[in-house]
């Protein structure tokens, strides 16, 4: 007897009311949950969502971390005389930014978008990735700041001395060194994306947390689904973390 | 080095330097000039801003007050370039300050390369000259972090003068240094001073003072206290707060 042939029996012996051992019921819930109406399809698309969302809050929050943290590096090392009054703007701007974003829960500002600022769009996945991107832009502008800073004050003053401008030591001596303690830190920021994505759930997203929901709802019950999600969740970060550490030793390397 | 001997290259007037918004003062008024050929050794108690003084030479410290001119032109106008005028400024670190991401050979030919605009073949052809003179042509393909302190050093100096430039600044170099290694970066800032080179020396070597140095500047509390060649003002100071100092470091 097939597999599936045998969970449909299951199912109709426990809707009848027989007490099932618990191999049986394990077959059975975890039939339900995601053979059953061909129901791994929704955690796929759950899945596509989800990864789509942090990757695209990704690519957004690291033009926007970028844009902010020149602003704010550029303003902090140029001479307080010589700064100028445009800089001295957009730099105020980016630390209201940075305050705001970093100061309000992310369900809220993610309420916010959908259900204010862009109340009457329905590109859910769109509205999820400009909120979390716009979140995380805060955040990567501080990893890249940090990155800049953490390069020692005497590399800028090396490269000055031998006559290269501002942009030739950021570009041929800072940011080289930087990005060593950049990029596994971006790595980092995606894991956590992709796991804070969940509460898109709040906007009606079908990510893959909903999935699990959504599962759970017609097979009234059961902890097969959520597990299951939890599983692929941890799968996705588990892979993710072996790249960066992979990364962060392959940099390390790179310094002999 | 050059037919301009004993021309003054550059002239300190007045200058002032003040952290914090005036709260600290670092140089209350140094006037002072370094002629061409010249070895200007700097020597004061910690505290004293001398390396304030140094740094204000190339503005990697902007002054607060006075001026500094450099062959000619005032760096302390806002006009000028100053990228332009650091060319001609080689400067040396007490920490060395090599690319570490660099080989030693990349980090010498950089600046030539992006400031100078000159191809990587010549670049390199007086890299590898320079290396060969200091006795580390054999690893010019290291990385600074292979290399012993006193190496690095003798590096840093000879990546400055890859852009051939008409002033050293020497910031306390050997200070950083295991006392076995003093002695080789000495010897070539020795070998330096023998070929002409004009240089600014801060140190508390007041062996190489003595003997390489063309004048000494004793510098406390931000101002230049006393001025004159080693011989004198080793055997001879006059200010009680030369006298004290000397007695505490000879
Ligand atoms: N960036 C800075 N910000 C604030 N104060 C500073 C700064 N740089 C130097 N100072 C202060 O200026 C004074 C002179 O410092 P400077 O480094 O020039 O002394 P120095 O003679 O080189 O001493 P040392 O022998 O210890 O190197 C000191 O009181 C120092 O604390
Ligand atoms: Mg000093």
């Amino acid at each position: 007897m097939e597999w599936t042939e045998w969970c449909e029996q299951l199912l109709t012996l426990a809707q009848d009311g027989t007490v099932l051992s618990f191999w049986e019921k394990l077959n059975k819930d975890f039939y339900q949950a995601f053979v059953q109406e061909a129901r791994w399809k929704m955690y796929v698309e759950g899945m596509g969502n989800t990864l789509k969302v942090a990757v695209l809050a990704l690519v957004l929050g690291f033009l926007l971390g970028l844009v902010v943290a020149a602003v704010r590096t550029f303003h902090d090392q140029r001479r307080e005389e010589k700064t100028g009054v445009f800089l001295n703007i957009l730099n105020i701007l980016c630390k209201i930014y940075t305050t705001v974003i970093r100061g309000t829960p992310m369900m809220v500002q993610l309420l916010i978008m959908a259900f204010v600022i862009f109340k009457s769009s329905r590109n859910l996945v769109g509205i999820a990735a400009l909120s979390f991107g716009i979140n995380s832009g805060a955040y990567v502008a501080e990893i890249i700041r940090g990155g800049l800073m953490s390069v020692d004050t005497g590399q800028m003053e090396a490269g000055r001395s031998l006559g290269l401008n501002y942009l030739q030591t950021m570009w041929y001596i800072i940011i080289p060194q930087a990005i060593k303690n950049i990029l596994p830190a971006l790595g980092n920021e995606l894991i956590t994306l992709l796991k804070e994505t969940s509460i898109v759930t709040a906007i009606g997203l079908r990510d893959l947390t909903k999935a699990a929901q959504l599962v759970t709802g017609k097979t009234y019950g059961g902890f097969m689904a959520l597990f299951g999600v939890a599983l692929i969740y941890l799968a996705m970060v588990m892979v993710l973390t072996w790249l960066v550490n992979r990364l962060e030793r392959r940099l390390r390397n790179s310094e002999r | 080095m050059n037919g301009k001997q004993n021309e003054v290259l550059i002239q300190v007037r007045g200058l002032e330097k003040h952290f914090k918004g005036g709260e600290i003062k670092a140089l209350n008024g140094v006037t002072a000039e370094i002629k061409r050929g010249e070895v200007v050794v700097v020597i004061g108690p910690s505290g004293s801003g001398k390396s304030t003084f140094l740094r204000c030479l190339n503005l990697l410290e902007h002054p607060t007050g006075g001026s500094i001119t450099f062959d000619g032109v005032d760096l302390t106008n806002p006009k000028v370039n100053i990228d332009v005028h650091r060319q001609k400024m080689g400067m040396v670190f007490q920490h060395f300050n090599l690319f570490p991401h660099m080989t030693i050979l990349d980090n010498m030919t950089l600046a030539p390369m992006k400031v100078l605009k000159k191809n990587r073949e010549e670049s390199e052809r007086k890299a590898m000259q320079l290396l060969d003179r200091v006795g580390l042509a054999g690893r010019a393909a290291a990385y600074p972090g292979q290399l012993s302190g006193g190496q690095k050093q003798r590096i840093a100096i000879v990546r400055a003068l890859c852009m051939e430039p008409e002033v050293m600044l020497f910031d306390e170099p050997t200070s950083a240094l295991d006392p076995e290694m003093v002695g080789e970066v000495l010897e070539v800032m020795r070998d330096l001073a023998g070929e002409g080179m004009t240089m600014v020396v801060v140190t508390h070597e007041m062996g190489f003072a003595r003997e390489v140095g063309s004048r000494v500047i004793f510098m406390d509390g931000g101002v230049i206290v006393e001025e004159n060649s080693p011989a004198e003002l080793f055997g001879n100071p006059s200010s009680d707060r030369l006298k004290s100092f000397l007695a505490k470091v000879l």
